[in-house]
Order: structure tokens, then sequence, then C-alpha cells
């Protein structure tokens, strides 16, 4: 207060009082608070957005690689009976036993027809068509060692990324003798090296008399309310009148009766069960038996893989996966157990495809590479075979139609709607119907173009031209709108300067209102286009949902579209559809942001200032 | 039109010039709302004429009936006779694109194309094809932007956007462009009044030269523009003309109270 500006006596205003200030406070707080919400508003969505694109692309990226298995194949002109002077026999050529030979060739031990199937299955079956191909592309392989590739199977390529079982390993050192014992193998081992296994086995167990108590549990209560059945009709049978009705409840009475007698067997047997696993789980050193409901048990002794089928804790009977090569062992000191996590009965993939994939890798046949057939095929129901082009090419005819009709005709009836049309009444209701078609739902213009084109004009179902016509009538009320507004955008002293000088009406337009209104429109219909290319309901509806297997060639080849497509294979139960599902929808906003990007460069090349 | 005739010479003892344009019992309305009273207006060959008034009184509207730009607002009606060189502009044997570069105009904001300075004063001839080659363009070019003042400025860089020109360049820009189509009649509404005083002068300078080869017509709010650059004046007043004379006689010796009041000050 010693200041010399405190001294002089200050004019109270109105915006220095202590409410005034507290005022201004006031209104700083409340936009601190606006600018925090606003902040979280947007992490939150960054939020959202980072978490869609994480599942989608951690579950499509490994659908970007595949696993190739180049076999020596046997090509040679005597296997395909053609020396690939003549295509047609060429074509006609039994490649099939050519893949079956080269994969049986690599396990000669698989003997059961049942294997042999599993064996085949190993590899895709478009194998064979895969290897057509190639030799049709090139029949100068012919009688070469040239090494030709064809696709793993869907679950084999599962595997060999890891997604069907992980499996832990324990080393031992400990001496195991194996004895051939009728079929199967007999492992006996110094110490209990078992009783890992076995202790998975008897938590299998666990869970098994778990599910046979609930059944206990359900199966008391129903002797409960069939003894109140009983007495209830005991008292009633007498009471009843009626013959017929009385005839009626004794019948109920003895099928109740019977029902009892049933019930009360089951519950002993459960009963019984229930006593013998509780006895089995607490017994930690009894033997049991390894089913497909328990942890599978691989044991690796030299180069033979051993499946244990009933483990004591030092010993165990084993089923042989793959038997010994030439070094036939009968003792080693050297092995080791495996022990996948997945039941074999919820996974595809058996322990003896496992094991044989496994084969594979070790002999250096398979390769893991990009995803070539992914991009480079129609439809199929085998994963493994199928690819996004077909659909890419679809969508890309499809769109190429749809910016063909709405663009022109979007831009022309802006033009004419704003620079032209006379404002009255007719130009307001045809206003307010252009902004409401904008909010019409996409599947009504699928229905207008079923009926319309398919049904009265009779235009070819499943055609990319159909589609982009029933797009671009979706597409219509965005580009107008849009367009309309950037043309209201222009200011109207650059109307009036080009009226002032001479200029007609439209080249007004066509000179200078439009290319300043050409960034807004061109924003507008990549828009609408974005909004096209995410399009599925109005397809379906012009049967653009149909299973095709060529890639398109013409506007009115049949052909689905990518969304379509994703929207097909999240249906198919297949896992490696899964992951072909994430990896479609990573390419289709890989052509959305193509798409934005040249929309980007466009506008950048009109924009101008005024 | 001979009736017509004849009121002109009433009007102009004066000066022995030709009427250019001539206005007879001009209403215009804006939807119900009337913005002109039957005015009648001469506008004389070769000379300035300042159309002044407070805002709202009319003078941009009358001026803008002149070429017909009020054609482009939908509830614009116009009524009474326009004659230009004795003929109705607004008959329907008239074309208004030919009217339009026949009687030229600047507008109150300069209002260059985002395009380069030389396609802006390029773009009039072009469209009314009154050059056949390029050097004949380039000529024409020229000569506008000699004529407007600005050639010295920008003739080494005519092809840079005529946008990025200072707002006294951008009016001069659209002074050469308007003369650039060889205009007859060119009409200026406040061409000055978005613009620092070097740059009016500038411009109310150039307009005492173009009146060698057009006749002009310019609205403004300052009175000292007007005594500047006109030989004639009229005054508006709510929709109405209350008097028009040569500048001088406006001046100093305004006839109607109305007027005397605007010019010192009193209303407007």
């Amino acid at each position: 207060m010693t200041n010399s500006v405190d001294t002089k006596v200050r004019k109270t205003s109105i915006h220095t009082t202590d409410e005034a200030r507290l005022r201004l406070k006031k209104r700083y707080q409340s936009e601190t608070g606006f600018k925090w919400i606003g902040r979280a508003a947007i992490g939150v969505s960054v939020g959202f957005l980072l978490l869609l694109l994480t599942s989608v692309v951690g579950q499509g990226l490994p659908a970007f690689t595949f696993n190739f298995v180049n076999l020596p194949f046997e090509i040679t002109a005597e296997k395909l009976g053609t020396d690939g002077s003549d295509p047609v026999a060429l074509k006609k050529a039994d490649y099939d036993s050519v893949v079956r030979d080269a994969i049986r060739g690599q396990f000669p031990f698989v003997k059961s027809r049942k294997d042999k199937k599993l064996l085949g299955g190993l590899l895709s079956s478009g194998s064979s068509v895969y290897l057509r191909q190639q030799v049709l592309n090139k029949p100068s392989v012919i009688g070469t060692d040239a090494k030709l590739e064809v696709p793993i199977s869907d679950f084999g390529d599962l595997y060999l990324k890891g997604q069907i079982s992980s499996s832990s390993f324990v080393e031992n050192t400990s001496r195991l003798a194996i004895a051939d014992n009728d079929g199967d193998v007999l492992l006996t081992a110094e110490g209990d090296v078992f009783l890992d296994a076995l202790a998975s086995a008897k938590v299998a167990l666990g869970v098994q008399v778990e599910r046979v108590r609930r059944d206990l549990t359900g199966a008391g209560l129903s002797i409960e309310k069939t003894n109140n059945d009983i007495i209830s009709l005991n008292e009633k049978i007498p009471a009843a009148t009626d013959e017929e009705i009385k005839g009626r409840l004794e019948n109920n009475l003895l099928k109740a009766e019977k029902n009892l007698k049933v019930l009360n067997a089951r519950v002993k047997q459960f009963a019984a069960k229930i006593a013998d696993f509780d006895s089995r789980i607490a017994d930690t050193r009894m033997g049991e038996e390894l089913t497909d409901v328990m942890p599978s048990q691989l044991v690796y002794v030299g180069d033979a893989v051993f499946k244990l089928i009933s483990v004591t804790p030092n010993s165990a009977t084993a089923e042989t996966i793959k038997p010994f090569g030439e070094d036939v062992l009968t003792t080693s000191n050297d092995w080791t157990i495996r022990t996948l996590d997945i039941v074999e009965s919820s996974r595809k993939f058996s322990d003896k495809e496992i094991v044989w994939t496994d084969a594979l890798v070790e002999r250096e046949y398979v390769r893991n590479g990009f995803n070539t057939i992914f991009f480079s095929r129609g439809a199929s129901r085998e994963p493994e075979m199928a690819g996004v082009l077909g659909a890419v090419i679809g969508s890309a005819l499809t769109l190429i139609i749809t910016l063909a009709l709405s663009f022109p005709l979007g831009v022309a009836a802006a033009i004419y709607l704003e620079e032209f049309a006379p404002k009255n009444r007719w130009t307001t209701i045809i206003e307010v119907n252009i902004n409401n078609l904008a909010a019409v739902p996409s599947i009504v213009f699928g229905l207008l173009g079923l009926a319309v084109f398919l049904n009265f004009f009779e235009l070819d179902r499943s055609a990319p031209y159909v589609g982009g016509m029933v797009l671009a009538l979706m597409t219509l009320p965005t580009i107008i709108i849009a367009s309309r507004a950037a043309l209201r955008a222009v200011p109207p002293s650059i109307r009036e300067a080009a009226l002032g000088i001479g200029a007609s009406r439209l080249q007004t337009v066509v000179h200078h209102v439009l290319p300043l209104a050409m960034p807004g429109i061109l924003t507008g219909t990549i828009i609408g286009m974005a909004q096209a290319l995410g399009e599925t309901a109005p397809l379906l509806m012009i049967g653009m949902v149909a299973f095709v297997v060529d890639i398109p060639t013409a506007f009115s080849d049949p052909a689905t579209v990518l969304p379509v497509q994703i929207f097909m294979w999240a249906d198919f139960p297949e896992p490696a559809f899964q992951q072909r599902t994430s990896a479609a929808i990573m390419v289709l906003l890989g052509f959305l942001i193509a798409m934005n990007a040249f929309a980007v460069v466009l506008r950048k090349r009109f924009e101008r200032r005024w | 039109m001979s009736v017509a005739t004849d009121l002109l010479h009433a009007h102009n003892e004066a000066e022995e010039t030709d009427i250019k344009m001539s206005g007879r019992g001009v209403n215009v309305f804006y939807g119900e709302k009337q913005a002109l009273f039957d005015v009648d207006l001469d506008i004389t060959e070769n000379r300035v004429i300042s159309l002044i008034g407070p805002s709202g009184c009319g003078k941009s509207t009358f001026l803008r009936c002149l070429n017909r730009m009020n054609d482009t607002i939908d509830i614009c009606r116009v009524t009474g006779d326009i004659l230009l060189e004795g003929q109705d502009i607004y008959d329907k044997s008239i074309d208004v694109v030919e009217l339009r570069a026949r009687v030229g105009m600047v507008f109150q904001k300069p209002n260059p194309f985002p395009k380069s300075i030389y396609e802006n004063v390029a773009y009039g001839p072009r469209i009314h094809g009154m050059t056949r080659t390029k050097d004949e363009l380039d000529e024409l070019v020229t000569k506008s932007l000699r004529r407007a003042g600005l050639w010295e400025e920008v003739k080494d860089r005519l092809d840079q956007p005529g946008t990025g020109l200072s707002g006294g360049q951008q009016q001069r820009l659209c002074i050469a462009r308007a003369i650039a189509t060889k205009p007859e009649v060119l009409l200026m509404d406040e061409p000055c009044s978005a613009l620092d005083p070097i740059a009016t002068a500038i411009i109310e300078e150039l307009i005492d030269e173009l009146r060698e080869k057009f006749t002009i017509v310019i609205v403004t709010h300052s009175m000292q523009q007007a005594a500047r650059v006109s030989q004639k004046t009229a005054f508006f007043h709510l929709g109405k003309l209350i008097e028009e004379g040569s500048t001088e006689q406006i001046f100093t010796n305004p006839t109607d109270k109305r007027t005397q009041d605007y010019i010192t000050g009193r209303i407007g």
C-alpha cells in the first residue's frame, strides 16, 4: 500500500468489483472444464480406435503370411502321361496322385486307411490345382527336379503359427527302456518321470467328476419331482369319477413309477462313478488311461515319437506315431516329454498331424512366405485357397460405376438447384426430399434395385454394374448436399465479378464457381464413395453375395465386393477364415485410405484461395 | 421514345453533350418493399456522374439497374424504362450478356478471380471473342493494365495470382478487367470504400483519365470524392432522386433543403 499508484483514489468500475472478479474466475473455470472434457472425449475415441485397430491388425496380420510345402514332387512325363507339348493333356493330367504320392513318400510308415487320409489332409485340398497351375505356366519343369510348392492345410498353417496349442517340453536324462508291446510300446523309466503326466490326468478326472456330480444333483431333483407327481396322482385317482380320466391318470402313475426306478438306478450309477473317480484322484500314484479329453503327452526318443495312452508314475504304454528310422533304440538317456496344453478332442489338428508337420519342418520342406494366394485368388471354401482379389476387383468395378453415375449427376443437380433453379415451392420440395433421401436406410435402396433393376428391367444378377447403379442411387443425395454446400460457400462477389463483365450464367459457374467449389464437392464425393465402399446390405439384395470363385473381368461378370466378402467369411466357422476376415478388413481399410489419399491429392490441386 | 428524347433536352440545357443512358420513372421493389421511387436520371456521354446519398437511399440499387445486375436477385423487380442509347435495356430483345459487355462494372470490394493477373484481365476479351490471336490478346491485356495504371507494378508477375496484390492494386486490376472488354459505360459502386487515401487518390486520378474513353457512373459516400471526380452529381434520399445537376451547382448552390443538409453533414 506504499505504492504510489495505489495511493491514488481509484474509480470503482463495474468490471473491477469483487463480484465481477468472481464472475471472471467462473468464466475461466468453465473454460478449463470444457477443455478437459474435450480432451477426455478425444482420448476415449482415440482409445477405442486403437483398440479396434490392434484387434483387427493383431488377428489379421498372421493371414498375410502363409506356409508352403515344397516336397520333391514327381513331375515327369511318365507320371503325368504327357511331355507337356499338349496343353489339354497337361491340364487333364492327374496331379492329385502326384501330390498324394509325394506326401506319402515322406511318411512310408503310415499304413492304415484312416491315417493315410489324415496324412493327405496335411496339404491343402487345393494343392493339385495349385500344382497344375505352376506346371501349366511353365511346362519346362517337367522331368526336372525344380522345386514346386503347394499350400499347407489351413490348420497346418495355424499350427505352424503357434495358434493350435501351446506345449511344454520336459527333458529327461534318466534311463528309459523301450520295449515292443503288441503293436504299442512299453516305456519303463527309472524314477517317477511320468508323475506330471499322471497328475494332469488326475486333474482332468477332477473336471469329469464335477460333471458327474452336477448330473447327480439333477437326477436328485428329478426324483423329487417324480415323487411329488406320484403323491398327487395317488390323491387324484380315487377322486376321479370319469372312467376315461381315471384310466389316463393310472397310466401316468405307472409311467412315473417306472421313471422313478430308472432315476434311482442312475443315481446309484453316478454315486458309484463318483466314488471310483474320487478314489482314483485320491491315490496319486495309481495308474491312469490317458484319453483325448486330457492333455496329450508325447515322448520324443531319437527320431521316434510316441504318444502315451496309459501311465503309472514310472512306466507308460504308448502308441507309435512316428517309428524309429534306421537307428532303433531300446534304451535312451536323452528323451523329452512334450505336453500339448489344448486337449486333442477340442482341436482340429490331431497329435499325428502335429508330429508329421514337425517332421516336414525338420526336413526343411516348409517355407513361410508372403501369402500370395490371399492376394491373387477369389473366394474358396478352403480358407487356405481363399483370396480377396475377386472382391477387390468387384469393389473397384462397382465403385467405378457408382462414381461415373453419381458424380456427374450429383454435381449437375447441385449446380442446377443452387445456381439456376428459381427458389419456389417446387424446388423447396425437391430439396427437402433430397435431404430425406440421404437418411434412407441403404437396404431400402437394395430393395429398390431388386424391384426395378432386376425384376422390371431384368438386368444381370450379381453384376457390378447393377451394384454400382444401386450404390449410385444411395450416394447421389450425399453428393448433391455436399456439392450444394460447397457452391453456396463460394463468395457471391466472384459471381458478380464474372457476370459484371458479361459472362453468361453457365460460364460464370463453369469458369469460376465450380473450380472454387471443387474441393468441397470432392470431399462430399469421397465421403459418399467411402460409404458406398463399405455398403453391404443393398448389395445382398441384388445378389452380390454370391459365392464367386472366378475373378471378375467385366462389369457384367458375377462379382462380390469386399464388405460382403468380409460378411461371408465372418460367418464361416474355420479359425483360418476368422484370420482372413480380419485381413480382408485390413485390405478394405487400405482401399479406403488409398481413396482418401487420392482425394487429398485432387483437393490440393484444386484448392485456391480467394 | 420521342417524349423521352424531348425530356432529355429539356433537362440538359447547360451541357450540349449526348445522353448515353437515361432512367425514366424507375421503380425498384425488393419483394414487397419499394427501394426506388420514380427515378428520372440522365447519364451524359464521356462524363463522370456521382450518385451520392446516405446509406440505404437506393443509389447502389439504381446503379445495379443500369447493367441489370439486379436480375441475379430473385425477389427484385424493376419497372419503368432504362435506356441505353435510346433502347430499353429491360426489353426482351436485349441480351443481358451483351448489355453487361457494354456496361461494365467495378464493385465495392475488390473481387479479382483467384487466377493469374493476366487471366483476370484476359477473361472478358476471351469469352466475348474480342481477339483472334494470342498477340492481340497480350496487347489488349497490356493496354488495359496500362490504362488502369497497374502495368508498371505487375508487368513482371503477370502469372501470379491476382488475389496476392494489395487492396488498391486489386481494385485497379478489377478496373483493368472491366475496361478490357471495352465497355461504353463503366459503373463503379463505391470503388474506394475499402482503400486507403493513397490508393484512393490513384484511383480517382484514373477515373479522370478514363472519362475520355468511357461514360462513368460512380456511387460514393465521400462528398469530397464526388466533388473531385465528377462533372455531374445526383443526390438520392430514401429511394427518391432529390436533386441532380452539375457537381459545382450541387455542392455550392443546392436547391433542395435535404441536399444542403446532406452535403453540410446535417443528415446522413
